[in-house]
């Protein structure tokens, strides 16, 4: 990995919570702690993932980052093209508009994801439209030139989407978020939806595309083993917050924190001879609406000591770009995967 | 053959179809395969290959239009005096109290999506209390002790307390281990297992794989794994069958399908799943295309115009047979027409 | 770029004409394919030019009374005469009873009345454009007797058919017309509170619920009490559309409501914004054109409603009232019973009310279920 790489985001004790109401005055009696205090960065050209379980807050963040939602709190700071350092998460709605050219969506579902009564030109050209670039005959050109791009025909310019696959309909949303070609790609589960022999394409084609464009990708996943082929850093979740920060060989080798040792061991492994001792984790997932007191992992957590049960771990960095909370980071020795 | 070897159930070129105004919808055509006691059957494929049909076609749950149109499916099951006897399943009435028995009684089903199998008005104990009482004699006391019982077998914590929530009040996990004990309830031969942990998170899916195998050696039931995840398959299934548009392509032991593949699209698969064993950042071996819509199947083999070993003239004109390939592999694909036998 | 391009499946041309093809071409193929709403849509149709030719279709000054003629049996039409093909009525001979000293009309197969087309009759405005007095039919002649009464007359001497095609006209055109207010309203109102939500949408929902909570004939009276007679017809006809309009609106404006709140978390919306999209092209360019058909559809489901209500209020005698000629002005006159068995055919009337409302029920089933052409 190149140390030297620019940082493109960088997220700064953000928080987003998501008031309980109750009652008919609708009165606030507490709070889902969706994204409790998440810091991370992204570089320029690299991929990030984030990785946790459905409810850890991963596509919280991701939309908080967008400002798809309005962060409660902390920092969204941005490098944009002309090396000036935004906080998106504070600047006033309308000055939203050129900065949301820089960084881009790819959805999870290629079906809502695309409006079914709008052409592929239509929807390709959308961005372009609405940020004024070109002629109505540049934006064709531009629309056909990432047709080719994602791999489709551009004479498909003409249909709507019902008349593709689901990997095709993946193509072509990644399309729309090129078009105005950014520097950050949020990418929100982009391939879970889609069938194994098709998921395939799709990461290979984030892969091209990200050298050829020098893209940066904020990669959201519950999925492992596609983490595992797109990232170069990842961040594993728990309960809204961060539990472990490394480049991507490190983390799935050598786990530090209990929490991402368990998750890596839970995937099954195609293939029958590696059928093992799996970790299984006891338990629930904490209800981010209450929290347990501590570490929110402790309860689950096999190496618990009595610290973890009232004071909790805050995230820091245990060696050169590994960042872990937990307690007992340095002194455990975790399982990984091997190649 | 001894009793123990014998399979429990049979599936014998089965055909189901679904005949609509747009076209007729082969959705599984010819598949045959084997289950035995005690074994792990895992049936792998992507969307549309007809894995989910063939198993509503077994417990004779297949929506309208669908059809059986042909093929056999035999259940082996004991009788009064001990002695086995062979029920084709395919000459039953759907409806009829025979098949009823069989369902839920000799064959169980746990669903994908466990909040939509569970009604929201009764608590979850109702449930199962009912399925009990359904297959066996027992009085409303007995029948909620051994719903209890179960809850606590499939790892339910304070299933005295369980038992009286409804479903939206269990987390994915535990509804999908209140589904399990409630397939249980009439302890069947045979559990089949339609993507039981496709919804769920990784760290759950392994809690509940792992209760299905503990049950597995326990009970000595048979399981049908049908799933799209050759993960799950790899940790899970003792014998494999992988199918692509309603055919079976390839069948044999698990460490064969995996290690020693020999259809092109279990290899052409297994080389483009995403896997944790990978180095990162590395690119996957493709398929290409996509797969096509039912209603337009190619002609000949069904997977040539995405096979990387096809034979013009040949796949694409006449349609494979499954034939058997050695002691264990069972394969359909005209590599291995020429072979001496 | 080493991206391979997607081998292409083999397409057939109807396979392309899908792939090309808009929302509204993927309806219609989805519609055509409901055979009751095609007919039911076939029978509005009907409905609708019967309302441009009204006065055409018609052959009787609606509004001209004859006592001497009231409640005359239907007359039907013999298209023979001898061998020859020349289409006819016989005609009425009038006498006095003589026990009750009522006078009784006979028809007298000696007196064939022939019908012509084209006929001229009454003057009247074509769609208020130009004078005519042609008929689609009509007898011509002189005599008392060259009368035709296809559907008899009422109680007035009216016939009963002419005042049958201004009647189809005038509630054709209310409903029409309670629609597009109750539409307006809808989509307004739904449309604020979809979008804004919070207090807005908390108002109007609560709104909605009192509307909805008021017992409709009731409030058809009070509304009705309050129309002054001394108003003339039109502002009267004016104020029923109003009434129409304002029960109406709530059911439309849930559904507008709803299709927001499901578009704005809708992904493709999400998409537009982050592409940069102001409000009103999210609306206008994503939003309205996902849920177009369904209001078209629900529309057509409010119609009949429309239609029941004005005939209900009418024959309660709240709605329109003489000389106005509205399907339930109409079917005032068989709300007795000992009229209705008298002269049964006072009771026509309710067959085109039926028929019109299961022909827009059927219709707005099959638009519902093509509505949707990508679910």
């Amino acid at each position: 990995m190149n140390e030297t790489r620019q940082t493109l985001l960088e997220v700064r004790g953000l928080k987003k919570y998501f008031p309980i109401r109750k009652g008919l005055l609708r009165r606030v009696v507490g709070n889902v702690r969706a994204v409790d205090d998440v810091n991370f960065t992204i570089r320029r050209g690299e991929t990030l993932s984030l990785v946790g379980e459905s409810g850890c807050g991963k596509t919280t963040t991701s939309r908080c980052i967008l400002r798809a939602l309005t962060p409660t709190a902390g920092d969204v700071n941005f490098l944009t093209e002309k090396q000036r350092v935004v906080n998106i998460a504070t600047v006033p709605k309308s000055q939203l508009r050129p900065l949301r050219r820089q960084m881009q969506m790819i959805f999870q579902d290629p079906y809502s994801s695309l409006n079914p009564r709008m052409t592929l030109l239509d929807i390709i050209g959308e961005p372009l439209l609405v940020n004024g670039v070109g002629t109505a005959s540049d934006r064709r050109d531009r629309v056909e030139e990432l047709l080719k791009l994602v791999g489709l025909p551009p004479e498909f310019m003409s249909r709507y989407p019902h008349a593709f696959s689901g990997g095709q309909r993946q193509r072509i949303g990644i399309a729309r978020a090129l078009a105005l070609e950014p520097a950050l790609i949020v990418a929100d589960e982009p391939v879970s939806a889609l069938d194994v022999s098709v998921q395939a394409q799709i990461i290979n084609l984030m892969l091209e595309l990200q050298e050829e464009m020098g893209l940066s990708y904020l990669f959201v996943a519950h999925d492992l083993s596609v983490v595992k082929h797109v990232s170069d850093r990842v961040a594993v979740m728990y309960v809204g917050k961060i539990v472990e920060i490394a480049g991507t060989e490190d983390i799935f080798q050598q786990p530090m924190h209990p929490y991402t040792e368990a998750l890596l061991s839970a995937v099954p492994k195609p293939d029958p001879r590696l059928r093992s001792q799996r970790i299984i984790l006891e338990g629930e997932v904490a209800d981010p609406a209450s929290p347990p007191s501590g570490c929110y992992f402790h309860p689950r957590c096999k190496h618990v000591i009595d610290r973890c049960r009232t004071e909790s771990p805050v995230l820091e960095e245990v060696q050169p770009d590994r960042f872990v909370s937990c307690h007992r980071a340095r002194e455990l020795t975790l399982a990984g995967v091997q190649e | 053959m001894s009793q123990q070897n014998a399979p429990i159930l049979s599936v014998e070129n089965l055909h189901t179809y679904f005949r609509q105004d747009e076209g007729v919808v082969r959705a599984v055509e010819g598949a045959s395969f084997d289950l035995y006691p005690g074994q792990t059957l895992g049936i792998v494929g992507e969307s549309g290959c007809g894995k989910s049909v063939t198993a509503r076609s077994i417990l004779r749950i297949v929506e309208e239009p669908g059809k059986i149109e042909q093929g056999n499916i035999w259940l082996r099951t004991s009788g009064s005096n001990g002695s086995s006897q062979r029920v084709d399943l395919t000459t039953l009435d759907a409806d009829s109290q025979a098949m009823r028995d069989i369902r839920g009684g000799e064959i169980a089903l746990i669903f994908q999506e466990p909040m939509t199998s569970f009604s929201a008005f009764h608590t979850v104990g109702n449930q199962i209390i009912e399925a009990i009482r359904l297959h066996q004699k027992l009085s409303p006391k007995e029948a909620r002790e051994k719903a209890i019982d179960l809850l606590r077998q499939v790892g339910i914590p304070k299933p005295e307390r369980r038992i009286d929530e409804y479903a939206f009040q269990l987390s994915g996990g535990l509804r999908q281990r209140v589904m399990i004990a409630m397939a249980l309830s009439s302890d069947p031969k045979i559990l089949i297992a339609d993507e039981p942990t496709t919804a769920l998170d990784v760290t759950t899916q392994a809690q509940i794989l792992d209760l299905l195998r503990q049950l597995q050696e326990e009970k000595g039931v048979s399981i049908i794994l049908i799933t799209h995840d050759m993960g799950v398959i790899a940790e899970m299934a003792d014998a494999v069958v992988v199918m692509y548009l309603g055919q079976v392509v390839e069948e044999g032991p698990v460490d064969d399908i995996f290690h020693n593949p020999k259809h092109p699209y279990t290899r052409s698969l297994l080389k483009s799943i995403p896997s944790i064993l990978a180095k990162p950042r590395t690119k996957l071996a493709t398929i290409t295309g996509s797969i096509p819509h039912p209603y337009n199947r190619p002609a000949g083999c069904s997977f040539h115009p995405r096979c990387p070993d096809f034979m013009p003239g040949r796949c694409d004109v006449a349609e494979p047979k499954l034939q058997k390939l050695n002691e264990r592999q069972v394969v359909s694909c005209f590599l291995y027409d020429n072979l001496p036998e | 770029m080493s991206v391979a391009i997607e081998p292409q499946e083999q397409e057939t041309v109807s396979a392309q004409r899908i792939f090309v093809a808009t929302q509204w071409q993927l309806m219609w193929w989805r519609f055509r394919k409901h055979k009751l709403a095609m007919i039911a849509a076939a029978i509005i149709i009907l409905f609708y030019v019967g309302v441009v030719f009204a006065d055409f279709l018609a052959y009787a000054d609606p509004q001209i009374s004859e006592a001497q003629r009231s409640l005359l049996p239907p007359q039907p039409i013999h298209w023979y005469d001898g061998d020859t093909f020349r289409p006819h009525v016989f005609g009425l001979t009038g006498k006095r009873d003589p026990k009750t000293f009522k006078r009784v009309y006979q028809p007298d197969p000696n007196l064939k009345v022939p019908l012509k087309l084209f006929a001229e009759g009454y003057e009247y405005k074509f769609l208020g454009l130009f004078k005519t007095n042609r008929h689609l039919l009509g007898v011509e002649g002189a005599r008392a007797e060259d009368t035709i009464f296809l559907l008899g007359t009422d109680l007035q001497g009216r016939d009963l058919f002419s005042r049958l095609m201004l009647a189809t006209q005038l509630s054709m055109v209310i409903g029409l017309a309670g629609v597009a207010m109750s539409l307006f309203l809808g989509i307004l109102l739904g449309g604020l509170s979809g979008l804004y939500g919070g207090a807005v949408d908390n108002i109007i929902q609560r709104m909605i619920e009192i509307v909805r909570s008021i017992p409709t004939i009731p409030l058809w009276m009070a509304l009705a009490a309050a129309v002054p007679t001394s108003w003339p017809i039109t502002r009267v006809y004016f104020f029923i559309t109003l009434i129409l309009g304002i029960i109406g609106w709530t059911t439309l404006a849930r559904v507008v409501r709803g299709r927001f709140l499901s578009l704005r978390t809708e992904d493709f919306v999400t998409a537009a914004e982050l592409a940069g999209a102001g409000q009103m092209r999210i609306i206008f360019r994503h939003m309205v054109p996902s849920f177009l058909s369904h209001i078209i559809a629900a529309t057509t489901l409010a119609l009949p409603a429309m239609i029941i209500a004005e005939t209900s209020l009418s024959f309660l005698g709240l709605g329109l009232r003489a000389p106005a000629i509205s399907w339930g002005v109409l079917l005032q006159q068989a709300q007795n019973i000992q009229a209705v068995a008298l002269s049964p055919w006072l009771l026509y009337p309710a067959i085109p009310v039926i028929v019109a409302v299961l022909a827009f029920n059927f219709l707005g089933d099959g638009l519902r279920d093509a509505a949707d052409p990508y679910g």
